[in-house]
């Protein structure tokens, strides 16, 4: 780790106000100024990598708000990561980890197949005996963490059934390839098919190549670089053999990992060019907004929208989302106070720190409670699932979109 | 710390509040001072009066010191102990009244003081102090320093707020000074005693502030000066020509650059200086006051002169204005920053002092501040492990305060004296001024456990 990074940091504490889990306890260890000073006593030797001090280290989000706040360009969450990263990748894999991160995540049919018994579960109602039952509480928390956070399944994966190549309408402007996040082809895969329908609405012709893997994300996080670097040179050799002028994601994680490839593979000139055309959808989208708007049908709601840490923080996108939003006619924007905030779900966050990423969830389902809106509007498939279980809870009558799922739906005219 | 006497602190705050492992104590062994680092002996998290008070008791009756801490935001190492118990009161946060008849309100010393700004503002009223950490500090930090902020010209600084405090003394017993009353001169002014008093007089658990009607019109400017002096001549002729602006802020090349790169406000990259000017108050008397600063600063040669279209662009600059300090710290890992503060007639020659030290000691120095107040942050940009350039920069500095000095200014307008510039206030106050204000000291706290070895 770069010593000079560390002691870049100042201390003016510019970054507390920003941080989600200072707000929550006032305490300068769960800050940004605390992480970063933890990190340097170990690396001076002041202080020693004790399970306390890592324990420290994990309430941290990673969503990277201090970095947007820090005037002289420290990135805490970053560091913080780079640090557990480095032990953990000295450590080796747990079992676990292996299977996981190994077996599972770098193959996607494997992947697949893995959701298929969860995806029987839900159909055959013994979701709903089990929920009843409250047999849940017999497994270990964050297995019903878990549980509670998955929504319906879609019948099947996205990726299995998305066409390699869809066709744009009317004149072709260009190609772009289409990059499927895991969760969002599991899960959400409706708001990635309104992705690919708006880009070949506005005359992209979409390649979705089927051979892609996925981000590297987990494996990041995990520690496991050797893991990540295989992802990366996957995925750089997939993309980079189609003629496109941009990789398009509806993923605001992969979007940002996908942006770090060049970082990733450092000197590998194939890993940058690929880096240099990721882009979010929100900024493809935002290119082209008067031809978008004259496709849109009125939808009479009151929307906000809730940046997630990976769009916002990470990619410094802000603007182009709300301006699509309010690209729809009859729909009412209102901004959400504190929008970058984190919502607590942070990758695994959720599962691995159940308690605080309640009190941080509890905060951000307050702030949309105060817009009095209908609905609410994200771009990252780990917020939409922390916040629909959120709003589920204790703000069920709002809802909760992919900001192309509604844009998509402006273009039916169906609310 | 004997484990015993922790217990009892223990039993008066709770154990999730009492914090005595290695890394909790390491992370409260600095503030934003850069060099200045010790490890206290607990940290205390209290979350009532009463609390606060049984802790002081507990510690004055074993000779135990006590560090008042807010945020830990302030420039003079004024936060720090060495072994003794330090009483964090971020728990202590609630606005406790805004009295809407007498123009007051009354917080907790844990308030962040941007927080007071929104609750007041959202009813029509103003606070007008706003120190450029105003998001982070807490008003018992604020009036502990006595903060200014950016506003401070035209409307001035904590202690002309303060109107009454709730002390625990160094005992554990309750001072209760002032109140809401506009007037008030029964017996000595305690309350600007206690104001600026750095946590060695007392705690304060509740501040009372007067708050006026908000401005009801406000026009923010930008002006670049290619020639740095005229800049700060600029800045007196507005002050000579009876304009007070509420925010007269002046930014120097290097300073600029930084903030430009982290900000992208759009600041000139090719001028010597510019000045940051707000003029508020009745529509009318705002724009009479906007005309005749554009034509001042036209008439000292600024190459361009900008008035910010809407409120959203007014805050953008001030906003990139208060990241000055922080946004320093881009070029080098370490920045030593200084108050020094002078008559504002003579900002044109104390920015010409600062330069000439610079490039006597080999020196980057960026400097900002808050000109309309003839208070300036000349910042060393330099790097610690790098001894011989910190040695030169603290010599450069001795030179910098002699200079204010001698120009009937002061070492420090609003960052304390703490440990950080202890040494040079005999300079300053000479021995009858050390003398009286440890006759002071000593009435208040004779067992000397309030944030021992501070100020003197
Ligand atoms: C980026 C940056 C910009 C800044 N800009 C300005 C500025 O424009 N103007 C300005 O004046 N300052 C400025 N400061 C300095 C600093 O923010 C102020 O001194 C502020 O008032 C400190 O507040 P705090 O809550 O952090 O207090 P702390 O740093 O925690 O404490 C400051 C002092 O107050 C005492 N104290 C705290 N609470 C209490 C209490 N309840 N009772 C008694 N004593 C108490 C402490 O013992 C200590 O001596 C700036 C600092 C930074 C880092």
């Amino acid at each position: 780790m770069d010593y000079v990074k560390l002691i870049n940091c100042m201390r003016c504490g510019m970054c507390l106000p920003s941080c989600p889990t200072y707000k929550e306890t006032f305490l300068e260890t769960a800050s940004p100024r605390g992480r970063v000073a933890l990190i340097r006593k170990v690396q001076e030797g002041e202080l020693d990598q004790s399970e306390r001090l890592l324990e420290y280290l994990s309430l941290c989000l990673d969503c990277q708000a201090c970095a947007s706040a820090c005037p002289c360009g420290v990135n805490a969450g970053e560091l913080v990561t780079e640090f557990t990263c480095e032990r953990k990748g000295g450590e080796g894999l747990s079992f676990m980890e292996d299977l996981v991160l190994r077996r599972l995540v770098p193959h996607p049919d494997r992947l697949e197949a893995s959701l298929v018994p969860m995806r029987l579960y839900q159909r055959t109602g013994l979701q709903k005996l089990v929920r009843k039952l409250g047999v849940m509480k017999l497994f270990p928390e964050s297995l019903e963490r878990m549980e509670g956070l998955l929504p319906n399944l879609p019948a099947r994966p996205l990726r299995q059934t998305i066409a390699e190549v869809t066709p744009a309408r009317g004149e072709e402007r260009g190609t772009v390839t289409f990059f499927l996040g895991c969760v969002m082809s599991l899960i959400f895969s409706e708001a990635s098919r309104a992705t690919v329908r708006l880009l070949s609405e506005l005359g992209y012709r979409v390649v979705t190549p089927r051979n892609q893997v996925c981000c590297g994300a987990p494996n990041m996080l995990s520690g496991d670089l050797d893991g990540l670097k295989e992802a990366v040179r996957s995925n750089v050799a997939v993309f980079g053999g189609i003629e496109a002028d941009f990789i398009v994601t509806d993923c605001g994680g992969c979007g940002a990992e996908l942006k770090h490839y060049g970082h990733h593979l450092e000197g590998d000139p194939e890993a940058a060019a690929f880096s240099a055309k990721v882009r979010d959808i929100s900024q493809v989208l935002a290119l082209h907004q008067e031809e978008l708007r004259a496709k849109l049908k009125p939808l009479p709601l009151t929307v906000t929208y809730h940046d997630p840490c990976h769009i916002a923080h990470c990619q410094g996108i802000r603007r182009e989302p709300r301006d699509l939003l309010r690209l729809i006619p009859r729909l009412e924007y209102r901004e959400l106070e504190a929008a970058d905030a984190c919502c607590g779900s942070a990758g695994t966050y959720n599962i691995a720190k159940p308690e605080m990423a309640d009190r941080i969830l509890t905060r951000k389902i307050d702030t949309i409670r105060a817009t009095g809106v209908e609905l609410l509007a994200t771009g990252n498939p780990g917020c939409l699932l922390q916040l629909k279980k959120g709003l589920a809870e204790q703000l069920p009558q709002v809802g909760i979109v992919h900001v192309t799922e509604l844009l998509a739906r402006s273009l039916d005219g169906t609310p | 710390m004997e484990q015993s006497f922790i217990k009892e602190l223990q039993t008066i705050v709770g154990d999730q509040y009492t914090l005595t492992d290695r890394e909790s104590l390491a992370v409260y062994g600095y503030d934003s001072t850069p060099e200045l680092e010790s490890r206290p002996g607990v940290v205390l998290l209290p979350g009532s009066l009463s609390e606060v008070a049984r802790i002081l008791a507990l510690c004055h009756g074993a000779g135990i010191s006590v560090t008042p801490r807010g945020s830990g935001t302030n420039l003079s190492g004024g936060s720090l102990s060495g072994g003794g118990v330090v009483v964090q009161t971020s728990r202590m946060n609630r606005i406790v009244e805004v009295d809407e008849e007498n123009l007051t309100a009354t917080v907790e010393p844990g308030v962040i003081t941007s927080a007071l700004h929104r609750e007041v503002e959202g009813r029509g009223l103003f606070y007008p102090p706003d120190p450029g950490s105003m998001n982070i500090s807490t008003m018992g930090g604020n009036v502990a320093e006595n903060s200014g902020g950016l506003r401070g010209l035209k409307y001035g600084v904590t202690a002309d707020y303060v109107t009454g405090l709730t002390t625990v003394l160094a005992d554990g017993e309750l001072l209760h000074t002032g109140g809401k009353t506009v007037k008030d001169v029964a017996g000595y002014s305690l309350n600007p005693l206690l104001v600026s008093s750095e946590g060695t007089l007392g705690f304060f658990t509740s501040i009372t502030v007067k708050l006026i009607p908000k401005p009801r019109a406000k026009i923010t400017m930008l002006a670049h000066f290619p020639e740095l002096n005229q800049a700060a001549l600029a800045v007196s002729a507005i002050i000579a020509a009876k304009v007070i602006p509420a925010t007269l802020e002046f930014l120097d090349k290097v300073t600029i650059k930084c903030v430009e790169d982290y900000s992208h406000v759009g600041l000139p990259l090719d001028v010597d200086a510019v000045l940051l000017i707000e003029v508020d108050g009745h529509p009318a008397v705002v724009a009479e006051e906007a005309a005749s600063v554009e034509e001042i600063c036209k008439r000292h040669r600024c190459s361009f002169f900008q008035t910010a279209k809407d409120a959203d662009e007014a805050l953008k600059l001030a906003t990139a204005r208060r990241t000055a300090l922080s946004a320093l710290a881009r070029l080098k890992p370490t920045t030593i920053l200084e108050d020094a503060t002078v008559p504002r007639s003579c900002i044109a020659p104390m920015l010409q002092v600062i330069q000439e030290t610079a490039r006597k000691y080999n020196l980057t120095i960026g400097t900002f501040g808050h000109a309309g107040d003839g208070n300036l942050h000349p910042t060393c940009l330099t790097d610690e492990r790098d001894k011989d350039e910190i040695a030169r920069a603290h010599a450069a500095f001795d030179e910098i305060f002699d200079a204010a000095i001698a120009m009937g200014g002061t070492i420090t307008g609003e960052h304390g004296v703490g440990l950080a510039k202890k040494r040079y206030l005999p300079r300053l106050v000479g021995e009858s001024g050390i003398k009286v204000m440890r006759g002071i000291k000593q009435a208040f706290d004779p067992k000397g456990i309030l944030n021992p070895g501070k100020v003197f």
